[in-house]
C-alpha cells in the first residue's frame, strides 16, 4: 500500500459543489425531517455562489439529493426560463453533471419557488421548494425560542386567533400566500409560499416534498402520502384563488393558475403560471406531439 | 319540646396581641334553647350579650365549651364545626339580625331581600315576589324597591336588613338589636313575623334594648350580668 | 387558646381545590413554607397577606405555572386525577385552558395587547379546540356580555382600552370556557375606586349565578370581605391563619391577622 493509493488526484471541489461533510449534515437533517413531517429542523446552511434569499436553502438541498443520471428541472413562480431559474439549473447541471429538462413529467428533481407543476408528481420525483420564512408563528410570536416551544406543545391557538381576526376585520380570509397548514395532524408549517391554489395538492402527494430555507437555516418536508390540511374553520370553507374560469391569452389552456398582466386599457390579460404546462398546450395546439401528464386541478376543481 | 341549641360551658375572651393582655367577655354560660322558644339575653352593658349572639354564630371563635346545635343532619357542635359545615348552616338553618344592612352597590332592595331565597333553590320569579311582599310588610315603599339601598336613610336600610333575614324561615334566629333605628309600624310587624316564625318553630335569640317590645313572645331570659362588672372591650371591628 | 375544629360533616362534597404541604424556595428564599389549601364546590378563597407573602406564588401555582419543591395539588373533576404538578408542560397547558381561568393584576399578561378583544376571549376556545367562526363568534360575544363588556367594542384591542375594560376582556377571556376554578390575582388592585367596586360587583355577580370557584388573592382587606366565604393570611409563605370571613375579620387570633385588621382604614 502505497500513500497514493489513499489519496485522490486534486480537484476543484467536491462532486456537487458541496463538501461532503456538508451533504451529509443536511443528508441527515432531510431525514430527520422526513420523520417528523412538517417539523422543522435546524442546518448549517454552507455558502453556495448566490445571494442568501435567492434560493440557497432549495439549492444545498438539489446539491445534496443530485447524481448524474437524475434530470433536474428548475421553477420560478411558475416559470422555467427565468434569469434566476436558468442560473440555478445551469449551476447544478455544471456542479454534477445532470441533464436538465423543463418538462415535469421528463424531471427526477423539481427545485421551485412559489409554485408546484400543475401536473401530478409522481412516487419517483422529488420537489424541492425553496422558503424565505419557515416559521408560521413568526407573525404571533417574534420570539422564536417560545415560537419552538409552541410547537412542541402544538399550541396553535394563535394562529387560528390570526384567521378569527380578518375574518373579523375583512369578512374573509386575507391570508394569500404560504397559507399555514397541519402536516399529518401535528406540526403547522408555511408551505412556502405557494398560492392557496396550489396547498391542496400537497395533500396526500405521491411525492416527497423537501422545503429548505437558506437564510434562515431550516428544513422540513412532506414525506409521500402525507396529510396536509390548512387550517380553517368548520364554517368558513378553504377558499383557492378564483382562476378556475379564466383562460389563457396564449396557449388558450383553461382552469389553471394564472399570471395577471394589465393591459394599456386597464383590463387584464391572462397567462398559464406554470409557463412549460403552456409551452406543451402551444406546441400541440400546432400539431405536435407532446405528453401532456394528468393535472392535479380538473377543469379548474381539485377533485376531493 | 325538640331541642334546638345545648350551651354548656362556654366561654369567650379576647386576646390581644398588641397590648399582650387578655379581655373576657364571658365564662362558663349553660343554656337551653328548644324549637319555638324565646330567650331575652339580658344583662349589663358590657355582659357580652352581642358576644354572645356572635359566638353562637361563629363570629367568634369560643375558647371552651360545646355548642350542640341539632341540624337537621343531626347534632353538631357549632363552637368546632367546619368552617364550610358553618357556611352551609348559615344558608340554610340559622340567620342572624344585626343592626346595619350590609347593602352593595348596584344591588337593587328587592334583588338583596330575594337574595337568602335564590340561594335556598327558589326560582327568580318567585323570589321576587316574595320578596316585594316582604318589603311591603315592613313598610318600604314601593318607589323604592329597585332602588340601590346603599343611599338609603339608616331606618329604611334596616327596613330592608330584616326584610332580608326574615324572610326564609329558620330553625334557630339570633337577633342582635333589631328594633334599633324602627318607626312603629316597621317595629310592629317585625314583632309579627318574629311571632309567625316562633309559631312554625324557629328558636329566637335575642338582645334588645327595649325588650317591651317583644314582651308578649319571650318565653325565658337568660341574665349574663357576672357577679363582677367587667368593662366589655369590642373588639370587633366596624364592617 | 382556641378549641381546634373538626373535620366537615354535614358538607360531606370533596373540595374541588386541595393544595397540600407545598413548599418552594428560589435560592435562599423560601416563598412558601408547607402551605395547604382547600376551596369547596362554589367556595370564595381570599388569600390576604402584605407582598412578598407568597400569596402570589400560591395563586401561580394553582395555575401551574410554577412547580413547588415538594407538595401536591389535586382538583376534585371528572377526567383529572392525581397530582397535578406532576403533569408535563403539554397536560398542564390542557388543564389550564380547559378547567382553569386567571386574571392577572397585570392585564399585560393575560391578553394579546393588540389583538382584538373578542379575539382574546377567542383564543381561550381555540385552544380548547372550538373550530366554528360563528360559535367562537358567538361564545366570545356572551362571556364580554357577562363581563359587562360594552359590546360596541368588541373587536378593540385591549391596548385602546381602560384599565377597568381591560380586567373585564380577561374576566371573559377566564370564564369563557366556563371553568370549575377562577383565580384572581389583584384584580381590581390599580384601578380608580369607582371602577373597582364595578368590577367588583360584575365577580360577585358571576360568582352567584354560576357558583363557580375562585381563589382570590389581594393585600386589599374590602376586596377580600366583599368576596370571600373564608380566607387565608398568609405571611413569609406560611399561612398565619385560616377561617370564615366574618370571624378573620371580627375576632382575629393571630397577631399579625389582627395588626393586619386594625390597620384597615
Amino acid at each position: 500500500m502505497s500513500l497514493k493509493t489513499l489519496t485522490k488526484p486534486w480537484e476543484a471541489m467536491a462532486y456537487g459543489f458541496l463538501d461532503g461533510s456538508a451533504k451529509r449534515e443536511i443528508r441527515r437533517k432531510m431525514i430527520k425531517a422526513i420523520a417528523v413531517p412538517g417539523c422543522q429542523m435546524p442546518y448549517a446552511s454552507r455558502e453556495v455562489p448566490m445571494a442568501r434569499g435567492w434560493g440557497t436553502g432549495g439549492l444545498q438541498v438539489s446539491l445534496t439529493l443530485v447524481n448524474p443520471t437524475m434530470r433536474v428541472k428548475v421553477i420560478d413562480q411558475g416559470a422555467d426560463d427565468s434569469v434566476n431559474a436558468a442560473s440555478i439549473r445551469r449551476f447544478i447541471a455544471r456542479v454534477a453533471g445532470a441533464p436538465t429538462t423543463m418538462d415535469t413529467l421528463d424531471a427526477d428533481l423539481i427545485q421551485s419557488r412559489h409554485r408546484i407543476p400543475e401536473e401530478i408528481l409522481r412516487d419517483d420525483q422529488v420537489l424541492v421548494l425553496q422558503v424565505p420564512n419557515p416559521e408560521p408563528l413568526r407573525p404571533v410570536q417574534p420570539n422564536m425560542s417560545i415560537a419552538r416551544q409552541m410547537h412542541a406543545d402544538a399550541d396553535y391557538g394563535r394562529m387560528w386567533l390570526q384567521l378569527y381576526e380578518q375574518i373579523v376585520r375583512s369578512g374573509r380570509v386575507m391570508q394569500g400566500a404560504s397559507y399555514p397548514s397541519l402536516v399529518h395532524g401535528r406540526h403547522v408549517m408555511t408551505p412556502s409560499p405557494i398560492p392557496r391554489w396550489d396547498v391542496p395538492k400537497l395533500n396526500m402527494a405521491q411525492h416527497l416534498t423537501i422545503l429548505s430555507a437558506g437564510r434562515e437555516k431550516r428544513i422540513f418536508a412532506v414525506p409521500p402520502y402525507t396529510r396536509v390540511e390548512p387550517l380553517v374553520f368548520s364554517d368558513v370553507p378553504y377558499k383557492v384563488e378564483d382562476h378556475a374560469g379564466l383562460t389563457c391569452h396564449r396557449s388558450g389552456t383553461r382552469g389553471f393558475f394564472m399570471n395577471e398582466i394589465p393591459q394599456e386599457d386597464g383590463s387584464s390579460a391572462f397567462e398559464v403560471s406554470d409557463s412549460e404546462w403552456g409551452v406543451k398546450a402551444i406546441r400541440r395546439r400546432d400539431g405536435e406531439e407532446v405528453a401532456l401528464g394528468e393535472t392535479w386541478y380538473k377543469n379548474g376543481r381539485m377533485p376531493s | 319540646m325538640t331541642p334546638v341549641l345545648d350551651i354548656e360551658g362556654l366561654s369567650k375572651g379576647f386576646t390581644l396581641h398588641h397590648l399582650g393582655n387578655r379581655i373576657a367577655a364571658f365564662n362558663d354560660i349553660s343554656f337551653k334553647v328548644a324549637a319555638g322558644e324565646f330567650v331575652l339575653l339580658k344583662g349589663s352593658n358590657g355582659a357580652g350579650k352581642s358576644t354572645l349572639l356572635r359566638t353562637l354564630y361563629r363570629s367568634y371563635l369560643p375558647q371552651a365549651g360545646i355548642i350542640r346545635f341539632h341540624s337537621d343532619h343531626g347534632p353538631i357542635d357549632l363552637a368546632r364545626a367546619a368552617d364550610i359545615d358553618i357556611t352551609h348552616l348559615r344558608r340554610t338553618e340559622i340567620g342572624f339580625v344585626t343592626q346595619f344592612l350590609q347593602a352593595r352597590p348596584r344591588v337593587s332592595a328587592e334583588a338583596i331581600v330575594a337574595e337568602p331565597l335564590r340561594l335556598h333553590g327558589v326560582p327568580a320569579e318567585a323570589a321576587l315576589t316574595r320578596a316585594r311582599a316582604a318589603l311591603a310588610t315592613f313598610g318600604v315603599k314601593q318607589d323604592l324597591w329597585k332602588a340601590y339601598p346603599t343611599t338609603f336613610s339608616g331606618g329604611e336600610q334596616q327596613k330592608v336588613n330584616l326584610a332580608r333575614a326574615l324572610i326564609l324561615p329558620q330553625k334557630l334566629l339570633l337577633l342582635d338589636e333589631p328594633t334599633a333605628s324602627l318607626d312603629a309600624t316597621a317595629r310592629a310587624a317585625l314583632v309579627s313575623r318574629l311571632a309567625e316564625l316562633k309559631a312554625a318553630g324557629t328558636a329566637l335569640i335575642g338582645v334588645f334594648h327595649h325588650p317591651g317590645d317583644v314582651e308578649k313572645l319571650i318565653d325565658r331570659v337568660v341574665d349574663l350580668t357576672p357577679e363582677i362588672t367587667q368593662t366589655e372591650e369590642r373588639m370587633d371591628v366596624d364592617i | 387558646m382556641t378549641l381546634t375544629l373538626d373535620a366537615p360533616r354535614i358538607v360531606t362534597t370533596h373540595p374541588l381545590v386541595q393544595v397540600r404541604n407545598v413548599s418552594k424556595s428560589y435560592g435562599p428564599v423560601q416563598a412558601l413554607r408547607d402551605v395547604s389549601a382547600l376551596a369547596y364546590p362554589g367556595e370564595v378563597l381570599g388569600i390576604v397577606g402584605e407582598s412578598g407573602s407568597g400569596k402570589s406564588t400560591l395563586l401561580r401555582m394553582m395555575n401551574l405555572e410554577e412547580t413547588p419543591d415538594t407538595g401536591s395539588y389535586t382538583l376534585d373533576l371528572p377526567d383529572v386525577s392525581g397530582n397535578l404538578f406532576d403533569l408535563d408542560r403539554f397536560a398542564r397547558r390542557m388543564l389550564c385552558a380547559t378547567c382553569i381561568g386567571i386574571v392577572y393584576q397585570n392585564p399585560h399578561l393575560g391578553l394579546l395587547m393588540k389583538h382584538s378583544s373578542s379575539g382574546n376571549v377567542a383564543e381561550r376556545l381555540l385552544v380548547a379546540g372550538e373550530r366554528s367562526f360563528a360559535t367562537l363568534r358567538a361564545k366570545a360575544t356572551a362571556a364580554l356580555e357577562a363581563s359587562e363588556f360594552p359590546l360596541d367594542r368588541l373587536d378593540a384591542p385591549p391596548i385602546e382600552l381602560s384599565g377597568g375594560m381591560q380586567q373585564r376582556v380577561q374576566l371573559a377571556k377566564a370564564i369563557a370556557l366556563e371553568p370549575a376554578l377562577l383565580l384572581l390575582d389583584e384584580p381590581t388592585t390599580g384601578l380608580d375606586v369607582s371602577v373597582q367596586a364595578l368590577v367588583l360587583d360584575t365577580l360577585k355577580r358571576l360568582q352567584q349565578e354560576r357558583r363557580i370557584t375562585m381563589v382570590i388573592v389581594s393585600h386589599d382587606l374590602g376586596v377580600i370581605r366583599t368576596l370571600a366565604d373564608r380566607v387565608m393570611v398568609m405571611r413569609g409563605g406560611a399561612v398565619v391563619e385560616a377561617g370564615l370571613t366574618d370571624q378573620i375579620f371580627q375576632d382575629p387570633q393571630h397577631a399579625y391577622t389582627q395588626q393586619l385588621v386594625h390597620a384597615k382604614l
